[in-house]
């Protein structure tokens, strides 16, 4: 099992010709993961390592059976590359792209929601199930298999935290960068959803930060329908308000979206709350031991 | 990119959303002209990216123009909030009968644009939701179906405007409203207080916009507004060198790889007992000149320390390493500077720093060591 990529993963890269895109493609085929297509319109007919390359998402899918798309083609474009493999017919969208117009992704995410693509990112490092599929930009070396979903909305603070996992000794079923925009494809509580429907994960660890409430709502999801524990790390304590730390979305608006208002919502609906990302991966080292 | 009220005021204007007359002044001198200009009694208003400059004393009203310039005199230079005041916006003073609220808002909530409206305004809306939760009409937009006139009269009916005349003048400027929301990719709209004068005629007479920065491509008239705005110098250096760079008011410089990472670290620093400086994010990789130019934005603080934490992914720990000392070998930092590397080769990294880098340069295993340790080094 694990969730979103595994085994049963056929990608299809958007972008495969750029330098990016090139690169980390070729890294997820390394890994073992099943790529299938590139699409890079004006391209058609090329190849990438072995890799086919076709003029549009239509073909590709037609050609290869293509169920994944990973998205790296500029910002400029990337909204026109996830409609275009909505429209292919691709059930599952990871969109690597930094730097979407927030508005663009306010019509792709209403467009695509009620058509039930699961979409990841963007502004994300992408999905990783350790042993099975890597697909994105998430160093899969620091990673092993293992019981506990990783969901974080920050790239390194993924990477820290599955480290300080690996070194206690604790491997992940997948680990999933949902992306620090103010609009992303899928929510915690979308993941959430996702790991405790999953008989591979059997612990969670969430990594949030400053802006927006998506913390909260997932809190309360938790506390409704998580039967799996989780622990919880929340960045930006100290962040001042009104201002982006780095990822878009990262932003005290007014006095909401503080890291002490997410983990107070957290810590209420009985999730633990670790103080530093050490801490919360020593948190979840204790339950693993402990069950 | 928050725009100043009088750059707000403008957009409004152009989208047909009426506004209140009014003239740029940076000195008292222009603020006398301004007001000459205008005729009849003016309202002086600081242009400060903040809230609460009534409180602040930013807000004057002046009877003639003599009376500008003597409150120009007093306001330029005023510090609200942290920001000096260094333009005024003239403008000819309005009679008040009502003070209405109105804006749209992207709303990361429920992935829509929110409108809000409510005939309590002129005080801020956070407080008017705790107060009275219910006087406050809102209203999502589908932005595949976009802005259609029932949106409209649902807010006016729903919010309380009564008045036919006041309805139909409110009506038009949520549709214009909206039309400026779309066209400007903008994150908030917001018009408090859109006012009604003794006479019934309705117009904003203050304005507050975001505009979306990953938008700013599409929209090179308004990346201009910023390139010109007086920000922190810091920053703007920081924004030229493609830094994700915060100020802050510490003694401590702190640089990283990822957002996440680096907000992480100023938590662990602050639990540490320390007090940061900056956020820094060098992004990914670790280009030497990337760190350079961090390194010289974080020194333009006086800093007492610095604190380096980078986790190699991708980048591996020993071309981290050497990015990070060709980074520091052509510079002149005095203070110490303590490096975390972790993460990938991260052995390979620290070995090749404890053998080259200079004796400033202190090379820790762990976040929470390093913390501790420029802690120390700055107290």
């Amino acid at each position: 099992m694990a969730i979103i990529v595994d085994k049963g993963t056929r990608l299809l890269v958007q972008g495969i010709t750029g330098r990016e895109g090139a690169f980390h493609t070729l890294r997820n085929k390394a890994y073992g993961t099943e790529v299938v297509a590139g699409v890079t319109p004006g391209k058609g007919g090329e190849s990438v390592d072995g890799i086919p390359v076709f003029g549009s998402v239509r073909d590709a899918v037609a050609e290869t059976a293509a169920n994944t798309a990973m998205v790296f083609v500029p910002a400029r474009f990337a909204a026109d590359a996830i409609y275009e493999a909505v429209d292919g017919g691709i059930e599952t969208v990871i969109a690597i792209t930094e730097g979407i117009p927030a508005h663009d992704m306010l019509r792709v995410y209403n467009y695509i929601r009620p058509r039930g693509v699961t979409m990841v990112g963007p502004n994300c490092p992408g999905v990783l199930s350790p042993g099975k599929a890597n697909v994105g930009i998430i160093p899969a070396e620091i990673f092993s298999p293992g019981p506990v979903g990783l969901v974080s909305r920050s790239g390194t603070l993924t990477y820290q935290i599955g480290n300080e996992l690996t070194r206690l000794g604790i491997g992940q079923s997948s680990i999933v960068g949902i992306g620090g925009d103010p609009v992303v494809g899928s929510s915690f509580v979308d993941v959430l959803a996702k790991f405790e429907a999953d008989p591979e994960t059997k612990y969670v660890i969430m990594v949030g930060e400053i802006g927006g409430n998506e913390e909260e709502k997932a809190a309360a999801f938790i506390a409704e329908h998580m039967t799996k524990p989780v622990v919880g790390y929340i960045a930006g304590v100290t962040a001042p308000p009104g201002k982006t730390m780095g990822h878009a979305g990262a932003i005290i608006s007014g006095s909401s979206g503080t890291a002490a208002a997410k983990k107070e919502a957290l810590e209420a609906n009985g999730v633990r709350v670790g103080q530093s990302p050490t801490e919360a991966a020593e948190i979840l080292a204790e339950l693993v031991r402990g069950g | 990119m928050d725009l100043y009220e009088y750059q707000g005021k403008q957009l409004f204007g152009e989208y047909g959303v009426p506004v209140s007359v009014g003239l740029l002044a940076l000195t008292p001198e222009e603020a006398r002209s301004a007001a000459e200009e205008l005729g009849g009694p003016a309202v002086v208003k600081a242009q400060v990216l903040t809230g609460g400059r009534g409180k602040a004393g930013g807000i004057k009203l002046a009877a003639s123009p003599d009376e500008a310039e003597a409150r120009a005199r007093d306001i330029l230079g005023l510090d609200i909030r942290g920001h000096v005041v260094e333009r005024l916006w003239i403008e000819k003073a309005s009679d008040i009968a009502k003070e209405y609220y109105l804006s749209v808002t992207f709303d990361r909530d429920e992935k829509k644009p929110l409108f809000m409206l409510t005939t309590e305004g002129g005080v801020d809306i956070e407080e008017v939701a705790e107060r009275s939760p219910d006087a406050i009409a809102r209203l999502h937009v589908d932005p595949l179906m976009g802005f259609q006139p029932f949106h409209a009269r649902w807010l006016c009916f729903r919010g309380g405007v009564t008045d036919p005349g006041e309805q139909k003048q409110v009506a038009a400027i949520i549709a214009k409203l909206y039309d400026t929301f779309v066209a400007t990719e903008a994150m908030l709209c917001e018009i408090n207080p859109l006012i009604v004068t003794p006479g019934g005629e309705v117009r904003a007479l203050d304005s507050k916009v975001t505009i979306d920065d990953n938008a700013l491509y599409r929209h090179p008239r308004l990346a201009e507004l910023r390139d010109t705005a007086v920000g922190d110098p810091q920053e703007r250096l920081a924004r030229e060198k493609g830094l994700a760079y915060v100020k802050l008011d510490g003694d401590i410089g702190i640089l990283g790889n990822g957002a996440g990472l680096v907000m992480s670290t100023l938590d662990v620093v602050a639990q540490a007992g320390g007090r940061p400086a900056n956020f820094c994010d060098i992004g990914g990789g670790a280009q030497a000149d990337v760190v350079v130019g961090a390194l010289e934005v974080i020194t333009a603080d006086p800093v007492r320390a610095i604190l380096v934490n980078i986790f190699g992914g991708i980048t591996r720990g020993g071309e981290v390493a050497k990015g990070l000392l060709e980074a520091l070998a052509p510079m002149q930092i005095d203070v110490p500077v303590v490096v975390r590397i972790d993460g990938t080769e991260a052995e390979e990294g620290r070995r090749l720093l404890v053998d080259a880098a200079p004796e400033n340069v202190h090379v820790e295993h762990t976040m929470l060591s390093a913390a501790q340790r420029v802690v120390g080094l700055a107290a």
